[in-house]
């Protein structure tokens, strides 16, 4: 039988320093959600300049990879969209009942992975750009 | 009016897809990433190599199907926030099919893009 039970309002985050693992989940899922569907529109636009002519396109992104920030940026991009997988993928697995006593856990798992992947990631991201 | 008989639940199929989605989702933005950033590089993207992945079928296809799940999962999630911060009524109408809006423009304008790249002349 289900049983629901008073969570409190997770959207008052001036209560942050009660949270739980749980809550900083959902947190940082609703975080990196919103600068992963940000980014969507924003590369969309980037991208556009193809419509305009392939010099343009080339230029456009040659003349982004140039810039240092970019760069920076596209590392924290990255470790944006490996959390919202990593912690995605471990929200599809407790939807089927799969790892529902290890969900502690299994959130750690998903911030040292994607801390790992970012650091591992960033002489292929600078490559050049020096 | 009309009686509904469908046992669906609109609510409960919005829930479905996000997940559906977000599972597609996950194997598509890793290739994606993988492919744009570790085997080819960002700095060295010309619009030529660009329009060498698109003129095939099947990565079309699949950009394409990239654009819309991502977009839908991406504005469902947004439209999802809202509701949990408890905007109700007209300016929750309001937001929602603003969102409908955005995702169409987006949607048309990737396309209007991927067609450019892969020199489909609709664009």
């Amino acid at each position: 039988m289900s049983q629901s039970y008073n969570r409190g309002l997770v959207e008052d985050f001036g209560r942050w320093t009660e949270f739980s693992a749980g809550m900083w989940a959902w947190i940082f899922h609703k975080f990196t959600g919103w600068v992963l569907v940000g980014y969507l529109f924003t590369h969309i636009a980037v991208l556009s300049t193809a419509t305009v002519g392939p010099e343009t396109y080339t230029a456009t992104i040659q003349g982004l990879e140039s810039l240092f920030i970019v760069r920076v940026l596209e590392v924290g991009l990255l470790a944006v969209a490996v959390f919202h997988i990593l912690n995605g993928t471990r929200l599809l697995l407790i939807d089927l009942g799969i790892g529902l006593d290890s969900q502690d856990t299994s959130f750690y798992a998903s911030l040292v992975l994607t801390g790992v992947i970012a650091v591992a990631s960033v002489p292929t991201f600078l490559a050049g750009v020096f | 009016m009309s009686e509904h008989y469908s046992s669906f639940d609109r609510a409960g199929t919005l829930w479905l897809l996000q997940r559906i989605t977000a599972a597609f989702l996950i194997v598509v933005l890793a290739f994606h990433f993988f492919l744009l950033h570790f085997v080819s590089h960002a700095s060295e993207i010309t619009f030529a190599q660009s329009q060498w992945r698109m003129q095939d079928l099947g990565y079309y296809s699949l950009m394409v199907l990239f654009l819309i799940t991502a977009t839908f999962h991406g504005v469902n999630g947004v439209y999802n926030a809202i509701v949990n911060q408890g905007l109700t009524g007209t300016p929750l109408r309001a937001v929602k099919w603003l969102l409908v809006a955005a995702s169409a423009l987006l949607i048309v304008q990737g396309i209007r893009t991927a067609n450019a790249m892969a020199g489909i002349p609709l664009y």
